[in-house]
């Protein structure tokens, strides 16, 4: 994985004391509200509801055991010992005072760790594939050009003060794990036809109040291009995107407005002046650097389906319906990629205490060669598991409660922080989601159930992604009550597509039980192997919907 | 206001004339809009006097590009610091060639002046008083960049 060398630390400790004087000048006076407000936005610091939230880097998703200890003790020292894994591969800690904000910052710093660009109206935190580099589909590790750029996009001197925030994703695999056809910029690698990698370049999609799916602008980028490509596309949108209306103004609305074919030809245009000019260039040498970071590990031999596993898997049930839900195929032999669900049931999703964090960073010491990786659907994994090591790994995940065979199961629920934490919201998603964790918490059940995403966000604008759950329930207030509106059909891998509304939004007491019946009724209508987003685009939203309102 | 050209404060030497002021001598230094430039091109152009051009931020660089060998002064405005459009405006007007002062006019902070100069303004007109020691410490926060220290020629 990457590592800092002399000139990211020195950079990042010239932004620690940067940021610790705009603070100070803050404090002072010397700062209006205003005019800091996007400073500490740009260094992650959000003013909540109750108090100051940080928002930590992970880029793409990939951080150490030591880091992930550093968090644990950043969240216990500061914090309240617990941190929320989000959707886009961070942690946030909702409870920093901003007196030490600087001093976390430092103390962040010290493990190559940072809130720059977690928010704020420029390029975002770069996310991808949670599996990048080993997963059995991939085309080339994405996050070579991932942190390619990170590094192009940190303090950017043209495009810090964007329209609005700008999301990239990347994946370099055949299935989109990183839902890029709902960021900003969705980078997908892809060989031509002489069988070079290069990127197929997606434009536009996005989710909140107006949920689009992203264009393909090009095909085929060869990577030497993608700076000077994508440096193209973000001078054109911070000209042309719509700064008159917050709403209006993600580079979504600017290629629905103009047309994916226009889009595509303006930034043509201006990617052929930047050519013209001598491109942007790709040091060579810092590409190899940077891809000699993400060598894949040396791997010990290891055997493959050692027998132990079957007979554990014979005697134990329970084991065997955890490997078969919780891991995924790994591309070297004798070894597995291990989910650890963040989705306990009766639990927040995606938060984890101080010593939670702790007891993973020592099983990634252990089994996984000191690796974690952060998923979009805000679980943990651990990326090199060797396949003898499975049970000694499952009853670790056990001990801490992270075993709950439920990965990409009804259960494995996507949430924003809602109106517990954030003062954006208009609903409270946490508890929704525990009340049907709670409510399918029979495994027997949730197996036969099968693949099922419920996404839930507490605003319109859309945090938890309810638009491309295969249920969504977006949070709405009807007159000081909570109310949801629930969408189906949603997706956010290659098959993208934005859930149908399907009626009235129902109120919080009856939700749970709503779900329950239409959950029911795709059991009592799916044709054999049919997943329920199989049925649901079969049979479209008619059934599902009288269920839902039948005892209503 | 202060206004600092390379990091130093100097006085105005422009006259910057409004759509409707009458042009005054050809020796007075002046800068116009764009939209006058546009109308009046041609008989600005025979003034024998240093030429300016103060653009919104939503006007193309276009309107200037076949002029700029002429023009002393193109000043870029930041209705608010975090609208940031000029940014693209001076990129592109630097990469056309434009070698004379690009002045940041507006909402010009000390937190953004080390980005201005990166993509190739030179002249800030402030409303801190302090406005030299603002941008030496604004300059001396970085020396480190991910991309070039200036990211035009």
């Amino acid at each position: 994985m990457y590592r800092y060398d002399e000139f990211d630390r020195a950079f990042l400790e010239e932004r620690v004391a940067q940021f610790r004087d705009q603070v100070a000048r803050r404090l002072s006076g010397d700062l209006s509200e205003d005019e800091f407000k996007l400073l500490r936005l740009m260094n992650g610091l959000y003013l909540q509801l109750h108090a100051y939230m940080l928002r930590i880097a992970i880029p793409y998703g990939t951080l150490s055991s030591g880091q992930m200890r550093r968090l644990a003790d950043v969240a216990e020292r500061w914090d309240r010992g617990y941190g929320h894994f989000t959707t886009r591969q961070n942690i946030q800690l909702n409870w920093i005072r901003l007196e030490d904000a600087p001093d976390v910052i430092a103390a962040l710093a010290e493990v190559d760790m940072h809130g720059i660009q977690t928010s704020g109206n420029c390029i975002r935190n770069v996310t991808a594939d949670q599996y990048a580099g080993v997963a059995a589909d991939e085309i080339e590790d994405p996050r070579v050009w991932a942190e390619i750029l990170r590094q192009w996009s940190t303090n950017h001197p043209e495009f810090s003060f964007l329209p609005r925030k700008f999301k990239i994703a990347v994946t370099g695999a055949e299935l989109d794990r990183a839902a890029i056809r709902v960021h900003d910029v969705g980078l997908r690698m892809r060989r031509d036809d002489a069988g070079a990698a290069g990127f197929e370049v997606v434009v536009g999609g996005g989710l909140g109040r107006t949920p689009l799916v992203g264009k393909t602008i090009r095909r085929f980028l060869p990577k030497d291009d993608l700076l000077g490509y994508l440096e193209a596309v973000m001078r054109v949108y911070n000209a042309l995107g719509r700064r008159d209306n917050l709403y209006k103004s993600r580079i979504k609305i600017l290629v629905h407005d103009i047309g994916p074919e226009r889009m595509a030809e303006m930034v043509d245009a201006e990617f052929q002046a930047i050519q013209a000019e001598g491109g942007v260039s790709l040091d060579p040498e810092l590409v190899g650097r940077i891809r000699a970071h993400f060598a894949p590990p040396v791997y010990a031999p290891a055997p493959v389906e050692p027998p132990e596993l079957a007979a554990l898997e014979r005697a134990d049930p329970a084991f065997a319906r955890w490997r078969r839900t919780n891991t995924a195929a790994h591309r070297e032999p004798g070894h597995a990629i291990v989910n650890l669900s963040l989705k306990p049931h009766g639990r927040p999703p995606g938060d984890a205490t101080s010593a939670e964090m702790r007891a993973v960073a020592d099983m990634a010491d252990r089994w996984s060669l000191g690796e974690i990786r952060v998923a979009h659907e805000q679980n943990l994994v651990l990326p090199h598991v060797r396949q003898a090591d499975l049970p000694e790994v499952w009853r670790a995940a056990q001990a801490i409660g992270f075993a709950t065979p439920n990965i990409g199961h009804l259960t494995d629920i996507i949430a924003c922080p809602g109106l517990d934490y954030c003062a954006l919201a208009t609903a409270r998603s946490i508890p929704i989601a525990e009340r049907l964790a709670d409510r399918f918490r029979d495994l027997d059940r949730l197996h036969d159930i099968g693949p099922f995403r419920i996404n839930i966000s507490g605003c319109i604008n859309a945090c938890g992604h309810h638009h491309v759950g295969h249920v969504g329930l977006l949070g709405v207030d009807k007159a000081g009550e909570e109310f949801y509106q629930i969408t189906l059909g949603g997706s956010a891998e290659e098959d993208t597509a934005i859930g149908r509304i399907v009626g009235p939004a129902v109120s919080s007491a009856e939700v749970v039980d709503a779900i329950e019946r239409l959950v029911d009724t795709y059991v009592r209508i799916r044709e054999p192997e049919e997943t329920f987003l199989d049925t649901c685009r079969r049979v479209g939203n008619a059934p599902f919907k009288e269920s839902i309102y039948a005892a209503a | 206001m202060p206004l600092l050209r390379q990091g130093v404060a100097i006085e105005d030497a422009w006259t910057h004339l409004d759509d409707a002021a009458a042009l005054p001598a050809d020796a007075v230094a002046i800068t116009v809009t764009g939209a006058r430039w546009a109308a009046e091109r041609d008989r600005l152009l025979a003034r024998t006097g240093p030429l300016g051009v103060r653009l919104a931020n939503s006007e193309a660089v276009d309107g200037v590009e076949g002029d700029l060998p002429r023009l002393g002064l193109i000043a870029l405005h930041f209705p608010k610091f975090s609208d940031g459009r000029a940014y693209s405006q001076a990129r592109r007007l630097r990469r056309l060639g434009f070698a004379g002062e690009l002045r940041a006019t507006g909402n010009v902070l000390q937190d953004q002046l080390l980005l201005m100069t990166r993509v190739g303004f030179d002249g800030f007109l402030m409303t801190a008083p302090d406005a030299e020691r603002r941008y030496q410490a604004a300059l001396a926060a970085y020396d480190h960049f991910y991309q070039p220290r200036r990211i035009v020629a």
